[in-house]
C-alpha cells in the first residue's frame, strides 16, 4: 500500500475516503459492491468518477453522503470532511444527527432525472426554502428572497414568478437548474453530481454543466462530477478516477488519463468512446461483463476475466496500487506502458 | 412447474397464517358436504326442557331459546352460508368476465354501453343495492344469492376488462385472428386463459365479502328465515338474548361467520402473494 | 402545457356525475316496476283492499306504460315526493330528512376513527416493511375487513356494557334521561357545544363511541393497506431521497414530504370506504337502535312498507354519489396537477 504522500496542499483538502468497502445484503446474497475505494479531492477542484454502469458510482456518492440504503452496510474505511470550521470529520461514523446538519449545507448531491427528485405537489420555491430554513435560520420575507436569489443564481428567467411554479409546470432542464438551485442554496463546500445530465437533451446538457462548472468557480467549491460519458468528464473535470466493478483501477489528472491511460481497463473505456475523429471500427467494445458481485470467489482484480494481459500472478493477492507518476495511480499487475 | 411449487412452498413456509387458513377451508367444506352426519344432534329438534343451556360437555355451544344445540346448528349452517356465497361469486364470475371480455374486446359502443352499466352499479353504496334488490325482488334465498351476484358484478368485469385490455396488446391475439380463428374461439382459446389467475385472486377476497353480505342480509331480516340454520340469523336471533347474558347464542355462530370470512381474505392474500409477488399491497 | 383552472375542473366533475345520477335514477325506478307480482300489492302493505291496491295503482300510473310510468315518476322526484310510510304514517322525504343527521353523524364518527387508526397504522407497516409491526397491521387489516360489523356490535355491547358496565345501553343517540338539544347542525356533538352544554356532549358521545368503533373498524383494513402501500410508494422516490440529501428534517421528510404525496392514493380509495361504511352502517344502526336511516330502511323491510326502502336506496346513492364528488374536489385541491394533460 502507497502510504499518503503529504504533498504540500495549494488548497486545502475537503474529502479524502481511504479504503472504503461496502456491502450489500441481500437475499440473494451479499454483493460487495466497494472494495478498497480511496480519493480525495481539494477546494476549488472538479473530480470525476467515470465506469460502466453498476461499477459502483452512486454507491460511492451515497455512501458519502450517509443515505446508503439499509440494506448497505460500510465494513471498513474512512470518509474525512473538513468541515467550515475547520474541523475534520469521517463522515463514516459521524451520528446521523449531526450528519443531517451537513447535508444540504456543507456537503450537497444532484442528481438523475430532475422530474421525479423534486416533490411534485410542492412549489419549488417553497422547497428551497425548506432547505433554507432548516440550515440557515432565516425566516419570512428575508427566506422567500434568499430562495428566488437562489433562483437566480442558476440563471433562471424570471424567478419571482417561477417561485410559484410546480415541477411539472417547468422543462426538463429548468429542474435540473432548480435541483441545482437547491443544491446549492447553502453554499457548500463540496457538491456531488451524480449523473446530471442524463434525460436531457444535448444542448441543455452542455448548459446544465457550464452553469455547475461556473458556480464552482466562483464558490471555490470542490465538486465530483459522475457520469459515463468520458467526453463530458474529459471536458470539465481536472483529475478523474476510473472504477471498475467496486474498484477504482486508476486515478490521474485528466489530461494523463486521457494522453497515457495505463490500467488497460482504461485503456478499452477511451477506445470505446465515440468522438468526432474516430471512425467507426475505431470504437472497440469492451469483452466481458462485470463480474458477479455476490460471488464468494471474486479473483483479486476483478477486471481479470476480461483483461488480455491476464496472467496467473494476477490471481496472487493482493491487488496492487501503483503510484507510476506523482499524482497517478494504477491498481494493475501490468501497467501499460 | 418446479420452480412454481418452489414458490408455493415459500409462501406457505412464509406465511403460517395461511397455511392455517387453508386447513380451515378444508373443515369447512367437510361441513358443508357431510353437515348433518357431523352435527351430534338435530338442529331442527326442539326441546323445551333444555332451553337456553350454556356451554357444557353434552352441549359445546349450549342450547339456544328452543332447547336446539348450537354447535349442531352452526355446523349444518355452513353449507347454506357456504353455498350462497359460491353461487354468487360464480354467476357474477361468469357474468362478469363475459361482459367484461366483451367490453375490452369489442370497444366501441359495446364498451361504453358495459362501462356505464357497471358504474351505475357503483354509484350505490353496494350493501345498500343488495338490500334494495332483496327487498324488491322478494323475500328468498335465492334472491340474496341475485343479490350478491350483482353486487359483485362491477368488480369482475372490471378486472376482466383491463386484464383483456392487456392481453389484446400482446402479439399473439393478432397472431390467432391472421390464422383465421374467431372471435369466440380467440376470446375462449386464447385471452381467457390468461385472465384466469388474476381472477383467481379475486374470487377468493371476494368469497369472504359474499358470505358477510349474505349474512347481513339475513341479520336484517331478509333472505333466509328462521327456523333454518344460518350464521347471520343466529346472531340475530341470539342479540335479543345478549343483554340478559345468555352470551353463547351469538357468540359461537358470529365467531364461526367471522373466522369464515378471515379464512377466506387470508386465502385471497396467500393466492395474491402466490400467482403476483408485485401485487401484494 | 394546457391547464384548465380548478374551477373548471369541478365544474366538469359535476356535469360528469349527471349521468351517473341519471342512471341511478333508473335504476331505483326498475327496481320498483319490475317487480315479480305486483307492485301496487307491495306499495300498499300486506294488510291493504283490494280497493286499496287499485287505488294506488292508480296514483301510481301503473295503468300506463313503462316510459310514461318513468316520467311520472321523474315528476314525483322533481316534487320532493317519495311516497308515504305505512309505519310512520308521515311522508318518506320527512322521515328521511328527520333521521339523516343521526346517520351522517355515525357515519363520520366511524370515518374519523377509521382514519384516526388506519393512517398511523399505515405509516408505521411502511417504515418498518417486513417486521413483525408489518406483519401485524396485515393481519389486524385482513381481521377488520372480515368482521361482520353486526357480531362486532353484538360483542363490544356484551363486553363493555353488560359485563364492565363502561359502556351505555345501546338506547340510540342519547340515554332516555336527557333530551335532545335544538336542532342547528343535526349532529348532537355540535348542537350540544352550540348551547354550551357539556354534560348534553359528553352523553351524546358516549352513546356514540361504541357504534362508531363498530363502523370504524370495518373501514380500517382499505385505508391502512392503501396507506402503507402508496407510503412504500412514496418512501422509495426520488424527491425523498432529494429531501434527506439536503438534509431535512426526520419528521419533515416523513411528513411535509412523504406523508402528503401518499395521502393522493388514500383519498382516492375514500370512495370503496364511504361504500363500506354507508352499507355497514345499516346494520350497526340496527345492533345499537341508532334512530338514523339504516334503522328506518331495516323496519319498514321487516314491515315489508316498500316505499321506504325505495326512497332509502335512492337516498344513499344520492348521498354516495355527493360524497364522491366531494372527494374528487378534495382530490383537485390536494393535488396541483389535477387537471393537467399529460
Ligand atoms: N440497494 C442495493 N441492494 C443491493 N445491491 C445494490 C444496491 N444498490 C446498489 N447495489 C449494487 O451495487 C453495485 C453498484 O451500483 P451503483 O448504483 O453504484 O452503480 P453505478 O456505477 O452508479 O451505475 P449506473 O451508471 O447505472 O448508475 C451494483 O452491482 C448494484 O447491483
Ligand atoms: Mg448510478
Amino acid at each position: 500500500m502507497n502510504a499518503p504522500t503529504v504533498s504540500a496542499p495549494t488548497r486545502t483538502e475537503i474529502l479524502s475516503v481511504e479504503d472504503l468497502a461496502v456491502e450489500f445484503r441481500t437475499r440473494s446474497g451479499i454483493v460487495r459492491a466497494l472494495e478498497r475505494v480511496s480519493f480525495r479531492i481539494r477546494q476549488g477542484e472538479t473530480l470525476g468518477i467515470v465506469g460502466e454502469s453498476g461499477s459502483g458510482k452512486s454507491v460511492t456518492a451515497f455512501t458519502v453522503m450517509g443515505l446508503l440504503d439499509r440494506a448497505g452496510k460500510v465494513t471498513t474505511g474512512q470518509a474525512l470532511f473538513t468541515t467550515e470550521a475547520g474541523k475534520q470529520v469521517d463522515l463514516l461514523t459521524t451520528p446521523e444527527k449531526e450528519l443531517r446538519l451537513l447535508r444540504g449545507k456543507e456537503l450537497s448531491m444532484i442528481f438523475q432525472n430532475p422530474r421525479t427528485a423534486l416533490n411534485p405537489i410542492r412549489r419549488v420555491g417553497k422547497q428551497i426554502e425548506d432547505v433554507l430554513r432548516c440550515h440557515s435560520g432565516l425566516k419570512g420575507q428575508a427566506l422567500q428572497e434568499r430562495a428566488i436569489a437562489s433562483l437566480a443564481q442558476v440563471r433562471i428567467p424570471d424567478p419571482a414568478t417561477r417561485y410559484a411554479a410546480y415541477p411539472y409546470e417547468l422543462s426538463g432542464g429548468m429542474c435540473q437548474r432548480v435541483m441545482i438551485a437547491l443544491a446549492l442554496a447553502c453554499s457548500p463546500k463540496l457538491l456531488i453530481a451524480d449523473e446530471p445530465t442524463t434525460g436531457l437533451d444535448v444542448t441543455t446538457q452542455a448548459t446544465v454543466m457550464n452553469l455547475i462548472k461556473d458556480l464552482a468557480v466562483q464558490q471555490n467549491m470542490a465538486a465530483v462530477l459522475i457520469t459515463h460519458d468520458l467526453a463530458l468528464a474529459s471536458e470539465y473535470c481536472d483529475r478523474i478516477i476510473v472504477m471498475h466493478a467496486g474498484h477504482v483501477v486508476e486515478s490521474a489528472s485528466t489530461h494523463t488519463l486521457f494522453t497515457a491511460p495505463r490500467h488497460p481497463y482504461t485503456a478499452r473505456l477511451i477506445a470505446s468512446t465515440p468522438e468526432p475523429h474516430k471512425t467507426f471500427a475505431d470504437l472497440l467494445p469492451i469483452p466481458g461483463n462485470l463480474p458477479d458481485l455476490r460471488s464468494a470467489t471474486l479473483p483479486p482484480c476483478r477486471f481479470s476475466g476480461r483483461c488480455d494481459r491476464h496472467t496467473p500472478e494476477c490471481d496472487q493477492p493482493p491487488l496492487p496500487n501503483t503510484t507510476v507518476a506523482p499524482g497517478h495511480q494504477v491498481a494493475c499487475w501490468h501497467p501499460l506502458e | 412447474m418446479n420452480e412454481t411449487l418452489r414458490h408455493a412452498r415459500y409462501v406457505m413456509g412464509e406465511n403460517l397464517v395461511t397455511f392455517g387458513a387453508f386447513i380451515f377451508f378444508f373443515a369447512m367444506v367437510l361441513f358443508a358436504i357431510f353437515g348433518e352426519a357431523i352435527a351430534p344432534y338435530n338442529p331442527l329438534a326442539s326441546n323445551s326442557a333444555l332451553a337456553l343451556q350454556p356451554p357444557s360437555f353434552a352441549h359445546w355451544f349450549g342450547t339456544d331459546e328452543l332447547g336446539r344445540d348450537v354447535l349442531s346448528r352452526v355446523i349444518v349452517a355452513t353449507r347454506l352460508d357456504l353455498g350462497i356465497a359460491v353461487v354468487a361469486v360464480a354467476l357474477s364470475f361468469v357474468l362478469g368476465s363475459i361482459l367484461g371480455t366483451c367490453a375490452a374486446y369489442f370497444g366501441g359502443w359495446c364498451d361504453r354501453i358495459i362501462s356505464r352499466l357497471i358504474d351505475t352499479l357503483m354509484a350505490f353504496p353496494l350493501f345498500v343495492l343488495a338490500m334494495g334488490l332483496v327487498a324488491a325482488l322478494g323475500n328468498t334465498i335465492e334472491n340474496i344469492i341475485y343479490a350478491t351476484a350483482i353486487i359483485n358484478l362491477p368488480l369482475y368485469t372490471r378486472v376482466v376488462r383491463s386484464e383483456v385490455l392487456v392481453q389484446r396488446q400482446a402479439g399473439y391475439v393478432e397472431a390467432a385472428h391472421l390464422v383465421g380463428n374467431g372471435h369466440l374461439r380467440i376470446m375462449g382459446n386464447h385471452i381467457f386463459p390468461n385472465v384466469l389467475p388474476v381472477t383467481m385472486v379475486h374470487i377468493s377476497l371476494n368469497m369472504g365479502w359474499a358470505i358477510l353480505n349474505a349474512a347481513g342480509l339475513s341479520f336484517i331480516g331478509l333472505g333466509v328465515r328462521p327456523p333454518t340454520a344460518e350464521w347471520g340469523i343466529m346472531v340475530a336471533e341470539g342479540a335479543t338474548y345478549i343483554v340478559s347474558g345468555e352470551w353463547w347464542l351469538a357468540l359461537f355462530p358470529g365467531t364461526v361467520l367471522m373466522l369464515a370470512v378471515f379464512c377466506f381474505n387470508l386465502l385471497g392474500d396467500g393466492l395474491r402473494d402466490l400467482i403476483d409477488p408485485r401485487m401484494r399491497t | 402545457m394546457a391547464k384548465t383552472s380548478k374551477g373548471t375542473i369541478i365544474a366538469q366533475r359535476l356535469l360528469s356525475s349527471l349521468p351517473t345520477v341519471i342512471g341511478v335514477v333508473i335504476v331505483t325506478f326498475l327496481l320498483t316496476r319490475a317487480l315479480p307480482g305486483d307492485p301496487a300489492a307491495f306499495f300498499a302493505g300486506p294488510a291493504a283492499t283490494p280497493e286499496a291496491i287499485a287505488e294506488i295503482r292508480q296514483t301510481l300510473g301503473l295503468d300506463r306504460s313503462l316510459p310514461e310510468q318513468f316520467f311520472i315518476y321523474l315528476g314525483e322526484l322533481a316534487r320532493g315526493d317519495l311516497g308515504n310510510s305505512l309505519t310512520t304514517g308521515q311522508t318518506v322525504v320527512y322521515d328521511l330528512t328527520t333521521r339523516l343527521p343521526a346517520s351522517l353523524e355515525l357515519t363520520l364518527a366511524g370515518l374519523a376513527f377509521a382514519i384516526a387508526l388506519a393512517l398511523p397504522l399505515g405509516i408505521l407497516a411502511a417504515l418498518r416493511a417486513g417486521s413483525w409491526i408489518d406483519h401485524g397491521v396485515r393481519i389486524l387489516a385482513t381481521a377488520g375487513v372480515s368482521l361482520p360489523t353486526f357480531f362486532t356490535g353484538l360483542f363490544l355491547l356484551y363486553v363493555l356494557y353488560f359485563r364492565l358496565g363502561i359502556a351505555p345501553p345501546p338506547t340510540g343517540r342519547l340515554d332516555i334521561l336527557y333530551s335532545a338539544p335544538n336542532q342547528v347542525t343535526g349532529f348532537y356533538l355540535i348542537d350540544s357545544l352550540l348551547e354550551g352544554d357539556l354534560e348534553l356532549f359528553w352523553a351524546s358521545l358516549t352513546q356514540l363511541v361504541l357504534p362508531a368503533i363498530t363502523l370504524g373498524l370495518f373501514a380500517l383494513a382499505p385505508l391502512a393497506r392503501v396507506t402503507r402501500a402508496a407510503m412504500l410508494g412514496v418512501l422509495s422516490s426520488d424527491f425523498i431521497r432529494t429531501a434527506r440529501a439536503s438534509g431535512l428534517p426526520p419528521l419533515q421528510v416523513l411528513f411535509g414530504y412523504a406523508f402528503r404525496n401518499a395521502l393522493l392514493p388514500v383519498v382516492t380509495t375514500f370512495g370503496v370506504v364511504f361504500s363500506f361504511l354507508l352499507g355497514a352502517n345499516i346494520l350497526v344502526e340496527k345492533v345499537f337502535a341508532w334512530p338514523g336511516i339504516g334503522s328506518y330502511a331495516v323496519g319498514a323491510v321487516v314491515a315489508s312498507d316498500y316505499a321506504p326502502v325505495q326512497g332509502f336506496v335512492l337516498a344513499m346513492a344520492l348521498l354516495y354519489v355527493v360524497l364522491n364528488l366531494l372527494i374528487d374536489m378534495l382530490y383537485v385541491v390536494i393535488d396541483p396537477r389535477a387537471g393537467v394533460e399529460t
